[in-house]
């Protein structure tokens, strides 16, 4: 009997049950025999130069492991895109909470004691704390000019623009860093030693990034590093990239004592120590036409790297590329540049620089509609991109777009006319404390990696059955609350024919699956889950090939010509690799051409009260349209745009990281405010349907995508109840009282 | 975790008797537990430097609750859950269950007592503008007796007390006779559960004719220990409510808070929005129906 | 390593259990580590996320801000004595049908709060809910969901 597609479908959570009656084995809820407890020890100056380490205290030394970067095997630095990060500092520090020593130590107690009995003897340097005085070069900390990386992105000739505009409209937008902040903090499970190799457990969404960055630091052969991930609880890119580190370190631990070595990082560690959402400077200089047309754009986009390289090169070159907006503009020059600072490094945050420029690109374009005298909604409709016109990198919409009938839509579900004419009514009532306003953020979100980045992974996917039949899915891609291991078994049990109880997800470890590529850049489901589905037919066409199986089966027949074939033949096995689709042509050097293969579009709207007394910003309503090419899980699908825009609301208005000397000063959930939730607005979702041909079931990618329209819609919301433009965020009450007095 | 945990003691106790006797015996050596939602928080932050301490976590002469005809009088272990559910302050002290309901969380309300709150002296606490509007008094025992203190007179000055290196908080008093007064509370956080106070602001108040015959205002958060702004009353009382007379109240209380900045939030906005919170309570009261 | 120790009795889950600890030593930890119940997780140790949410006696705690002597003589449920012997309990039902739980790290904190709302008001208001659950902290969902699964949760059992 046919079973019925279960794409489309809202199946339950593949490892649902485990995580429903608390079985979900997450790291710290996995010990070893003889597993002892690793702890590191942490730069507290800015930038220095180490001049000795001390161990004082009365603390029986002797027991304790110790590893500083003398101890290093092999090459001390995390392989990434530049090898300037250090896993341990050897003479230089370079930002604050930086690794210099680590213990390791059965009692978990002594050991945090021991960790305070540590002394740094530091020289400090003059250090740079943020983007501004990195730009102005006020120290070099970095490289010979303090830039990371800068890009250049042109299209037509802006310089003969300027004297045809009947208006030239500039702004300046900030957004400030942002801290992840998973529920389960970081924390690795290591063996290792020179003859078994290494074996790392843990907490992460990219393994074969972390066994790229433990090879060298061993210097041992691929196949003696093996990375195994646990049961994730929240990543959001904040574990991307750092798991290396701390598997480094349990690395260490564990190599030089010869036992396992567990390193649990608690809140406050995580907190001030680990990576952050970049903070972004953007300018904005446009020419307008007197109707609304816009002629020019001019866009200077800066972010702050922290101390190290890291990943900023690529977040710098999403948040470049998505700042001109789904809007047509002949005339384009973006110049952006990634500076370091004197803070820990920062990293990957959903989004991954898209949130920063969008959130200027949004906020200016309703600067441009009030220069205008028109109204936020005109501004977009005289410019939105059409199918076949040209993009700020010159691609070619080859897809059905059609913003016009996502802000309608949007515009519908909120009763947005009506409501911004009651609005204007009711706040010109001085009685009225609480104004209300209404504001909507146009965007789009490109899935996958930039450019050549796809073709450059050349991701693989495994499909394997067994004698009984079952089928198991071999992907790096890791689970991490998104729902990867559900639709993956989706797309698997419909390519086969088969239920989804058939189909098993092997957990994510580099001796077992292949490089399916890093758990990022909302990837996973359009071009993982597309090899998923060709891996899983690859098993079918072996089997019909073989003569096993017809082209037209039940899952009964699959099963048995599962057995039939393995008894005859051996092991059942199909791998699928990455082949860019055609037409796709990007330039690396001049950053010109198909930037995504596929982009989701969407219009988010808030409805918010701006209490006039404390200044505070409540968000009452949040609707959120996107066209995001097929809904492969309806409850999954929802359940990625509701929490990406409770973030993005964090992001607008509560999540602010109070810096001091370039340490977190607010590294505890105490004082890092996080929506509760007494405090998020009903999030209303819609989805629309365009396939993408290359994606399975013409899926794109999602997860990025509701981080981007939260912050400039409330804060356009929060322009149209006050009249006050505030252009930063976080936008806490005491930013929007300083504005409101400023305005008086 | 970041205490070292073997440096650090707690004692059972039996009864208060018990608890009093040590607290004799070696003053200032061992304190007591209570429900630890502020002491816990120090110890896993490797802040908790007093390390000997006696658990008096349920004890039963300290969860009392006695009401006359005059007073309630409430244990010192009352936890912020239990005071939402007495019905008396449910009628008649509306401001301290509101207090305890925005304090924290569930989990936190059903820990946290409200003599720990005291105890702990933390200016942004939320019940203790509360008290100070109802003139609550404490009641401190010792070996040598018991003693009841204004809590208007019990905080000495950032996080310093009257209380005695021997002495324990038993109960806690508020007088009846509230009805019919416009009371208002409100607490401005950084959201709307889980937060510290920026502002706490609790009121009280009675017209007459349009004129002002009692007010009774108290702030935290904005001044080194929780405060009644008396300066402000006293300007307030006998007084019919116009534009003018908001506009000077507004003054008074702005040079009568003393607040800073700090990692949650900033004096000029502390400063700012308790004069909009005083705005917004006189502008209130104006409107209550009064009761005979 | 001299803890000061003391014995301390409690029944977790129905179970008596009889540990030796050191008497501030957090119920959190005596759970995950002496009795192995990871079920109960650690989010911030401070009181603020929930994640180590059990019940005590009935009433919703966080198991961070307990320290063991404290618990003595107590009945504590955790996430792995929710569910019934055959079955799941309907909250843990409604988390699976309604999508409730993402990553899961803050889900056993989660079932318990809302275990303990339903049981207090077993038809709760949205914004009983939203004040029922506002002690525990969820990054993945943006709590749409577990709010349809407390309220779904309401009408099963």
């Amino acid at each position: 009997m046919e079973s019925k597609p279960l794409i489309g479908r809202p199946v339950l959570r593949k490892e649902g049950r485990s995580k429903v009656t608390g079985q979900a084995k997450y790291i710290d809820d996995i010990t070893m025999p003889g597993m002892i407890y690793g702890t590191t020890v942490r730069s507290s100056i800015a930038r220095g130069r180490i001049k000795g380490i001390h161990f004082e205290g009365g603390i029986p030394w002797n027991e304790f492991t110790i590893v500083t970067s003398k101890d290093i095997p092999g090459e001390n630095y995390l392989a990434l895109i530049l090898h300037d990060q250090p896993f341990l500092a050897d003479e230089q520090i370079n930002h604050p909470e930086e690794a210099i020593v680590l213990l390791a130590h059965p009692d978990k107690y002594l050991l945090e004691e021991a960790r305070r009995c540590v002394r740094i003897d530091v020289e400090p340097m003059p250090a740079v704390f943020n983007l501004e005085d990195s730009l102005a070069k006020k120290e070099i900390i970095w490289g010979n000019d303090n830039i990371f990386k800068s890009y250049l992105v042109e299209k037509g000739n802006i310089d003969t623009v300027w004297e045809k505009a009947d208006f030239i409209v500039e702004g300046e937008y900030h957004t400030g860093a942002q801290e992840q902040l998973y529920i389960e903090n970081n924390g690795m499970i290591a063996v290792a030693n020179p003859k078994d190799g290494v074996t790392i457990w843990g907490s992460m969404q990219c393994p074969y990034y972390v066994h790229k960055g433990l090879v060298p630091l061993f210097e041992l052969p691929p196949e003696k590093v093996r990375i195994i991930q646990a049961e994730t609880g929240g990543g959001f890119g904040g574990k991307e990239e750092y798991p290396t580190m701390i598997a480094g370190h349990a690395a260490l631990l564990a190599w030089k004592s010869g036992k396992p070595v567990k390193i649990m990082y608690d809140r406050a560690e995580d907190m001030v120590a680990t990576t952050k959402r970049h903070p972004a400077r953007t300018r904005h200089k446009t020419a307008v036409s007197k109707d609304g047309k816009i002629l020019g754009m001019e866009i200077e986009f800066v972010i702050d790297g922290g101390a190290y390289a890291t990943l900023s090169s690529v977040v710098l070159s999403r948040g470049t590329i998505h700042s001109a907006g789904p809007y047509f503009c002949p005339h384009v020059r973006i110049k952006s540049t990634a500076v370091a600072t004197n803070m820990p490094p920062h990293g990957a945050f959903r989004g991954f620089g898209a949130p920063q420029s969008i959130f200027a690109q949004e906020r200016h374009l309703d600067k441009i509609a009030k220069t205008l005298g028109m109204t936020p909604e005109e501004i977009r409709r005289r410019n939105f991109l059409h199918k076949g016109q040209t993009t700020a990198t010159g691609q070619t919409i080859e897809e059905n777009v059609d913003m016009d009938g996502l802000l309608s839509r949007a515009f519908k579900l909120t009763d947005y006319h009506t409501k911004k004419k009651l609005f204007a009514q009711e706040n010109a009532k001085p009685e009225n404390k609480i104004k209300k306003g209404i504001g909507f953020a146009s965007f789009m979100h490109g899935s996958g990696f930039t450019g050549s980045g796809e073709k450059f992974l050349a991701s693989i996917v495994g499909v394997e059955a067994t004698p009984q039949g079952r089928v198991r899915i071999l992907s790096a891609s890791t689970e991490i609350g998104q729902g990867t291991n559900t639709i993956f078994a989706q797309i698997a049990a419909d390519a086969l024919h088969l239920d989804y109880e058939d189909i098993d997800v092997v957990q994510p470890d580099t001796a077992t699956v292949p490089n399916s590529g890093p758990t990022v850049a909302s990837r996973t489901v359009m071009v993982v889950g597309k090899l998923v589905e060709t891996a899983a037919l690859g098993i079918k066409q072996i089997l019909i090939q073989s003569g096993h199986l017809q082209k037209t089966h039940t899952a009964q027949d699959f099963k048995r010509a599962c057995k039939e074939y393995i008894d005859q033949l051996g092991p059942l096995k199909s791998f699928s690799q990455y082949k860019q689709p055609p037409g796709i042509n990007w330039d690396d050097d001049k950053y010109q051409g198909d930037a995504y293969g596929a982009y989701a579009w969407a219009v988010y709207v808030a409805e918010v009260s701006v209490d006039t007394m404390t200044y505070e910003t409540r968000v009452d309503d949040f609707v959120a349209v996107q066209e995001v090419g097929k809904v492969i899980h309806p409850v999954l699908a929802a359940g990625q745009i509701e929490g990406g825009v409770a973030q993005g609301i964090g992001y607008a208005i509560y999540e602010k990281c109070v810096w001091k000397d370039g340490r977190m000063a607010n590294g505890q959930m105490t004082n890092y405010i996080m929506p509760t939730a007494a405090d998020v607005p009903p999030i209303r979702v819609f989805f629309e349907e365009v396939p993408y041909a290359y994606g399975p079931n013409g899926a794109k990618g999602i997860g990025e995508l509701p981080m981007d329209g939260p912050g400039p819609a409330i804060l356009n919301a929060v322009e149209d109840a006050t009249g006050i433009s505030v252009n930063h965020i976080p936008m806490l009450p005491e930013d929007l009282m300083q504005a409101m007095r400023g305005s008086k | 975790m970041r205490a070292y945990l073997p440096s650090y003691e707690m004692k059972p106790i039996r009864n208060l008797t018990e608890a009093l006797l040590l607290l004799k015996d070696e003053p200032g050596v061992w304190r007591p537990f209570a429900g630890g939602t502020d002491l816990m928080v120090l110890l896993e932050a490797g802040k908790l430097a007093h390390r000997k301490f006696f658990n008096i976590w349920g004890l039963k002469e300290l969860k009392e609750v006695t009401v006359t005809s005059d007073h309630v009088m409430l244990g010192a272990l009352t936890t912020y859950g239990e005071l939402q559910e007495i019905d008396v302050l449910k009628k008649e002290f509306p401001l301290l269950c509101h207090a305890a309901k925005e304090t924290g969380a569930i989990a936190i309300q059903n820990r946290g007592t409200l003599g720990g709150n005291i105890a702990n002296a933390s200016p942004a606490a939320d019940s203790p503008p509360a008290l100070l509007v109802y003139e609550a008094e404490v009641e401190l025992v010792s070996t040598a007796g018991a003693r009841w203190v204004r809590y208007l007179d019990f905080h000495l000055g950032y996080k310093r007390t009257v209380m005695g290196a021997d002495e324990l908080i038993s109960r806690i008093r508020i007088p009846r006779g509230n009805a019919g007064a416009f009371q208002y509370y409100r607490k401005v956080g950084t959201r709307k559960a889980q937060a510290i106070s920026k502002i706490c602001f609790a009121g009280m108040g009675s017209l007459k004719n349009g004129v002002i015959q009692d007010v009774r205002i108290a702030l935290g958060s904005v001044a080194p220990t929780a405060i009644r702004c008396s300066k402000t009353e006293a300007y307030l009382k006998g007084k019919k409510l116009d534009s003018h007379i908001l506009s000077q109240a507004r003054t008074q209380i702005e040079n009568e808070v003393a607040p800073i900045d700090d990692i949650r939030s900033t004096a000029e906005f502390r400063s700012t929005v308790t004069g909009n919170l005083l705005e917004e309570f006189l502008e209130k009261l104006s409107t209550h129906v009064e009761l005979d | 390593m001299n803890l000061n120790e003391v014995s301390v009795q409690f029944v977790v889950n129905g179970k008596k259990q009889t540990v030796k600890a050191a008497p501030m030593l957090r119920l959190l930890d005596v759970l995950r580590e002496n009795i192995h119940l990871t079920g109960t997780k650690e989010g911030c140790g401070e009181g603020e996320c929930g994640a180590c949410s059990v019940l005590m006696d009935g009433k919703l705690v966080n198991s961070c801000l307990i320290p063991v002597m404290q618990a003595s003589g107590c009945h504590i449920t955790t996430i792995e004595g929710v569910a019934g012997p055959d079955q799941l309990h309907a909250v843990q039902q409604a988390f699976l049908e309604c999508g409730g739980a993402q990553c899961g790290i803050c889900t056993p904190g989660m079932i318990l709060a809302s275990k303990a709302l339903l049981e207090k008001c077993p038809n709760p208001s949205e914004s009983q809910i939203r004040e029922g659950l506002a002690g525990n902290l969820c990054r993945c969902t943006g709590y749409m969901k577990i709010f349809d699964a407390v309220k779904r949760a309401g009408t099963l059992s």
